[in-house]
């Protein structure tokens, strides 16, 4: 993998910013889910958002998606935009190109859709009913929907957590492929830990409404959970997640475990 | 502690000649060796087997003089009675006029029922104004109002459109409505975070979501459609099919009563394969259960 296409995190002070949130606060019948939440994301920055389950972070990214507008504070977010979202949620009734196609502006041709398509290795299915989908593929067809936008942010909302182990691994390497061929801002909430490290450049974790913890992952790509500093990332990640770890245990052993 | 039982024979199959005794094994047959003799006629064969018994039972009753002729003509009757009306041109006249009658009625009440159906749907403001208005009026039983109907139209053409008109309304009213309500929420989220405004959202995603509702409405509709118009032309008809049954009992004539009842079943035939032939074009991508 070309290593030197994807920004340095060290850049942050020259490199513009994708996102800006303020004082966000979100409540659902008074009980803020979100609350006084500040967070920036820098432009072709791949950020992991990780949290318990129910903390706010799907909130939070359908916020910054302008699905959720019952909101107080300041939310600057790129006009590009694009999310793609645990279920695929192709529209059923339109063939697998037209959905790519679906809400861009004008008259775009089938070759745009296409390229998309063929982007995600899935040209071959282009005339295809979603409903003839496997779930990677429909869920690739919703990446590339989110693609064909050429977002300048891309929130992923655990993109890869209705998959089978196997599809997932491909999915997360095809996701990391994309990105650094894009150098577009990515947003990727999940709540596995692995999965975190394997992508972002930096992951967040969420807790009470509010960003808890923030660090970066200076680690080499390719990536693999033998990764030296890997392990260490990842109990201390697993720590901010409020998941006990056994002292004794070696980190690397029980490289399955998530934080959900 | 002794050992005092063997351990299973399972651990130790080397030791035994005999294999363990497995659950007893059934084959899973394949689809195709489940088609009998019955499954392998075609389709549209198969579907004709209930009406042609029907008929066959209708003719030996008749021949047999079980059913006498007063009381209901046989097959061949009916048939020459029909041939009758056709070579001399009452039936083709009376058909144009009654399908006439269910194409405008069906033309006004659908863009009625639709119209109705898509404000109310689309808007809660359009749901609080229409819905409880329809939902009352669709409490009246519609064949009721044909007295009304005479006193307000009078008795041509605009009484009988008026009734067929009302009976689709209302069925395609409540299927678009419900078909608009049940489209699925997710779905008009990922319409907005794929930037589709509130007229691509309709078109592209509220609209398509509602077709198997609104066909269902049509289905319900159509029929409505026939019965409507069986009821305005029983009432002060001069022309159509109803005019042709009404005058046929004055003269005892069951064979040519039974003749229009045919027409009347096989034009609501007609209209049914229509709207299959529109559901398998427009509803091909749908998930759905088919059949074994």
């Amino acid at each position: 993998m070309a290593t030197d296409l994807h920004r340095p995190v060290t850049t942050e002070a020259t490199a513009t910013e994708a996102v800006r949130v303020a004082g966000l606060t979100r409540a659902f019948d008074g009980r803020p889910v979100i609350d006084g939440l500040d967070l920036t994301l820098r432009a072709g920055e791949f950020t992991a958002l990780l949290g318990r389950s129910g903390c706010g972070k799907s909130t939070l990214l359908r916020v910054l998606a302008g699905l959720d507008r019952e909101i107080e504070g300041t939310v600057l977010v790129p006009k590009r935009r694009a999310v793609a979202f645990q279920a695929p949620r192709l529209m059923p009734w339109k063939r697998v190109w037209r959905n790519v196609l679906l809400g861009l502006p004008g008259k775009p041709e089938r070759a745009v859709a296409e390229s998309a398509l063929e982007e995600v290795g899935l040209g071959h299915r282009s005339g295809a009913w979603p409903k003839t989908l496997s779930g990677g593929e429909a869920q690739r067809a919703s990446l590339a929907r989110a693609l064909v936008r050429e977002p300048d942010l891309l929130l992923l909302d655990e993109p890869f957590g209705a998959l089978d182990a196997l599809t997932r691994i491909k999915a997360q390497h095809l996701v990391a492929e994309l990105w650094q061929r894009r150098g577009c801002a990515v947003l990727l909430v999940t709540h596995d830990v692995d999965e975190a490290l394997l992508l972002a450049d930096r992951v967040l974790v969420m807790r009470d409404g509010a960003i808890a913890h923030d660090t970066s992952v200076p680690l080499d790509r390719p990536r693999s959970v033998g990764t030296p500093g890997f392990a260490a990332l990842r109990s201390r990640l697993l720590g901010e997640l409020g998941v006990e770890q056994p002292a004794a245990a070696p980190a690397s052993a029980s490289a399955s475990a998530s934080a959900s | 502690m002794t050992v005092d039982h063997a351990p299973p024979d399972i651990s130790v199959p080397s030791e035994k000649a005999a294999p363990p005794a497995g659950p007893a094994l059934e084959p899973v047959l394949p689809a195709a060796s489940r088609r009998g003799p019955l499954r392998s006629v075609p389709r549209w064969l198969r579907r004709t087997v209930g009406p042609v018994t029907l008929l066959v039972l209708w003719q030996v009753l008749s021949a047999t003089g079980v059913l006498s002729p007063d009381t209901l003509a046989s097959p061949g009757t009916v048939a020459r009675a029909g041939a009758d009306l056709i070579s001399d041109g009452t039936l083709p006249s009376a058909m144009a006029i009654s399908l006439q009658r269910v194409a405008v009625g069906l033309l006004i009440g659908g863009v009625a029922g639709i119209a109705l159906a898509l404000v109310s749907g689309l808007s809660r403001l359009g749901e609080d104004l229409i819905d409880a208005t329809v939902q009352m009026l669709r409490t009246v039983p519609w064949v009721g109002l044909i007295p009304l109907f005479i006193i307000w139209l009078g008795i041509g053409e605009a009484p009988k459109v008026a009734l067929i008109a009302l009976g689709v309304a209302f069925h395609l009213y409540l299927n678009v409505y419900a078909g608009i309500r049940g489209v699925d929420a997710q779905l008009v989220e990922a319409g907005q975070a794929l930037g589709l405004g509130r007229w691509g959202l309709v078109r592209h995603v509220v609209l398509p979501g509602a077709l198997p509702g609104a066909m269902t409405g049509l289905r319900y509709s159509l029929a409505t459609a026939w019965l409507a118009l069986v009821f305005g032309e029983s009432i002060n008809a001069d022309a159509g099919i109803g005019f042709l049954m009404n005058q046929a009992r004055e003269f005892f004539r069951t064979d040519v009563i039974v003749v229009c009842l045919v027409v009347y079943a096989f034009l609501g035939l007609l209209a049914d394969a229509v709207v299959r032939t529109l559901e398998r074009l427009l509803l091909q991508w749908r998930p759905t259960f088919t059949g074994q």
